[in-house]
């Protein structure tokens, strides 16, 4: 690896810390800026149950101080107790969560990621064709449609008019509709992405070189051209998961799956703070970290491109 | 004798004097009118029947969304079923279009004329079709005026930090590169809880109450987040556009920064700002129907196309078309926008299209 490029992976490391210590700052400040504290609106409770609660809770000491243990806190993955589930762990709800979450994600971007280039070679390849054409109009209305009306309407056509999958994300098969929704946009988009760098590596000359060499079509296709076609698609990992975590937000709660986008809405709702911040910072890092490992796997795969 | 040697001569070449020929005039006939940058650009995006289908479409959806509610007999907030001094009458609630209820269909019986409910009424009794031209209305407004937002706040960092450079210009675009890397929607989400609470009371009596804290905390979010890719756009433009020679020459008969940026560089990288302001409307609607699908969206009883849609989600069994509609309007008014900002940057600006 050249100095530059370790130059500019130590560049995009410090970012990555400093832009999650943004979030952890922001997040807390947002959260104490709040009028009425979490115990707000609930039934009226005694001044002095109040106070033993913040006492309870250290939300009673100054600001600098809480921000300086929570960061602490937050370090060793301590994302303290929930204030609504009473007895409950931030972190043990979020690890709850996550597990389903992880899944749906996982399961979505991979499904994505194959379907995109799939299709997005077969347009490339059958250029100017009907197929090409179905294949373009679709992924143009797939890209157009936001993730909570294109769960809404999967929802009505498979779960209500044809009953033919569960409507409830928690029961078993009912993550295929969610899986769906949350795929179509990342394929839609992936598909373009690898038609249009495929057209333009199938340009190249290297590929007319090896045509008049006599490789077979199979070979020039595989070998040369859709690798080298892929580069692009490595940008989309990051925006592709900062995508499904966001996606997955509406999506669970469409389909009511038990997993951390609902519980990090609910805790919206809810006002429990210590939820929120937990939440916001372990999905804001995550996004993080996949832009960042997106970002430095481009400059490593393709040495043409110049850093900046 | 050798031709450079007659050019030398002093004496007149009588050849030269001689009338233009029939032939050498026509050379000189104007094939057509002169015409400029923007009049190519015109006809070029003409030509583009996407684009131009695209445009025919935001045009209707939006002169709709102005118009129709000027002459609809219902109101967006009204329930109709509730009228003072008469008992609540439930038979409004949930008509399926074209539906009439009790007392309607009474004067329709009586030979009066009843305006129909085209998408029949919502839970509460309310006229969907209007409801969702209204929607549509301020889902558009949303979009429109988060751009200009955008645009504003890009434009003038932008300008500043590409046209003054050095340390203002790294110190700026370290704050846009953390801004940058903040995961927006997460950071929205956050935002909005927080501030339709905070900012509820701080309204409270101004006219901006009638806007709702909800847009108002929405246009905030964008004032505070998206400004960043604009700007990064201008000081791009601005950086290369800064080293050529008539910002030399302005400079040089003491042109001063701000009148260096307003008259030379900003007029010239006007196409870049008007597509990606285009570009963003589309943008700031989708979040705006996603935060109100959420349920942080604008406050009721107003309508947005994502608040109608999350709202259909309670009947979705019964009243499936409630979803559909304003679904469709959504990705329709986003598809055409985003069709018609693709077609202005390949018809306005052949550098931008790789």
């Amino acid at each position: 690896m050249n100095p530059k490029t370790l130059k500019y992976i130590i560049k995009r490391l410090i970012l990555a810390v400093f832009t999650v210590w943004v979030v952890i700052t922001v997040t807390f400040f947002i959260m104490h800026a709040v009028p009425g504290g979490p115990f707000v609106g609930e039934k009226a409770i005694s001044k002095a149950a109040q106070q033993a609660l913040e006492a309870k809770y250290g939300l009673d000491k100054p600001l600098m101080t809480q921000y300086v243990t929570y960061l602490k806190d937050v370090v060793q993955f301590k994302f303290g107790p929930s204030l609504k589930l009473r007895g409950r762990m931030v972190i043990d709800i979020m690890a709850d969560g996550l597990r389903t979450s992880v899944k749906l994600g996982v399961i979505a971007a991979v499904l994505a990621l194959i379907g995109g280039v799939v299709l997005g070679a077969i347009a490339a390849l059958r250029r100017n064709t009907v197929l090409d054409r179905i294949i373009m109009v679709l992924t143009t209305a797939f890209v157009s449609m936001p993730s909570f009306i294109m769960g809404s309407l999967l929802l009505v056509i498979f779960a209500i008019k044809l009953q033919v999958l569960p409507a409830n994300g928690a029961t078993p098969g009912g993550l295929v509709l969610p899986i769906i929704t949350l795929m179509l946009y990342p394929m839609a988009y992936i598909t373009r992405l690898t038609r249009s760098s495929m057209l333009d590596v199938l340009g190249q000359d290297y590929i007319r070189t090896a045509k008049a060499k006599g490789v077979p079509r199979n070979k020039i296709i595989f070998g040369h051209a859709l690798k080298n076609s892929l580069i692009p698609v490595i940008t989309y990992f990051g925006p592709m998961l900062a995508y499904i975590v966001t996606g997955s937000l509406v999506v669970e709660q469409i389909f009511a799956v038990p997993g951390i986008g609902r519980a990090f809405v609910s805790s919206i709702i809810n006002r429990d703070y210590m939820m929120i911040m937990g939440t916001t910072i372990v999905l804001a890092t995550l996004i993080v970290i996949m832009n960042l490992i997106s970002d430095i796997l481009y400059k490593v795969v393709d040495p043409r491109i110049t850093l900046d | 004798m050798d031709i450079n040697l007659k050019r030398l001569s002093m004496q007149v070449n009588v050849d030269d004097l001689l009338p233009a020929s029939e032939e050498e005039k026509e050379y000189m006939i104007k094939m057509r009118p002169s015409t400029t940058a923007f009049k190519d650009g015109v006809r070029r995006l003409r030509k583009n029947k996407v684009a131009m289908v695209s445009f025919w479409i935001i045009v209707i959806i939006t002169l709709a969304a102005i118009i129709v509610p000027m002459f609809w007999p219902y109101k967006y907030e009204t329930m109709l079923g509730i009228q003072p001094g008469k008992p609540v009458d439930a038979t409004y609630n949930n008509l399926r279009p074209f539906e009439y209820s009790r007392s309607e269909q009474k004067r329709i019986d009586n030979g009066e004329k009843v305006f129909p409910h085209v998408f029949g009424t919502d839970a509460s009794g309310r006229d969907y079709f209007i409801r969702v031209v209204y929607g549509t209305r301020i889902s558009l407004a949303v979009g429109f005026f988060a751009s200009i937002i955008v645009l504003v706040i890009g434009l003038i960092v932008g300008s500043i930090a590409g046209y003054a450079g050095g340390m203002v210009d790294m110190i700026i675009m370290r704050i846009v590169d953390v801004i940058y890397s903040l995961p927006d929607m997460l950071m929205v989400i956050l935002l909005a809880a927080v501030m339709r609470v905070s900012l509820g009371a701080a309204l409270e009596g101004t006219i901006l109450e009638k806007i709702g804290s909800n847009i108002i905390s929405l246009f905030i979010i964008f004032a505070l987040l998206y400004w960043v890719s604009m700007s990064r756009l201008i000081r791009g433009q601005i950086l290369s556009l800064r080293e050529q020679e008539y910002v030399l020459a302005a400079q040089a008969s003491g042109a001063k920064g701000g009148w260096v940026i307003r008259k030379h560089l900003i007029p010239n990288c006007i196409s870049v700002i008007v597509i990606s302001t285009a570009l963003q409307i589309p943008n700031a609607i989708f979040t705006e129907s996603y935060l109100s699908f959420l349920g942080l969206g604008v406050n009721a009883p107003m309508p947005s196309l994502g608040s109608l849609a999350s709202d259909a989600l309670n009947g979705l069994k019964s009243y499936p078309y409630r979803l559909v509609i304003p679904a469709i309007v959504i990705s329709l008014i986003v598809l055409s926008l985003n069709l018609f900002g693709d077609g202005m940057r390949d018809a306005f600006d052949p550098k931008l299209n790789n």
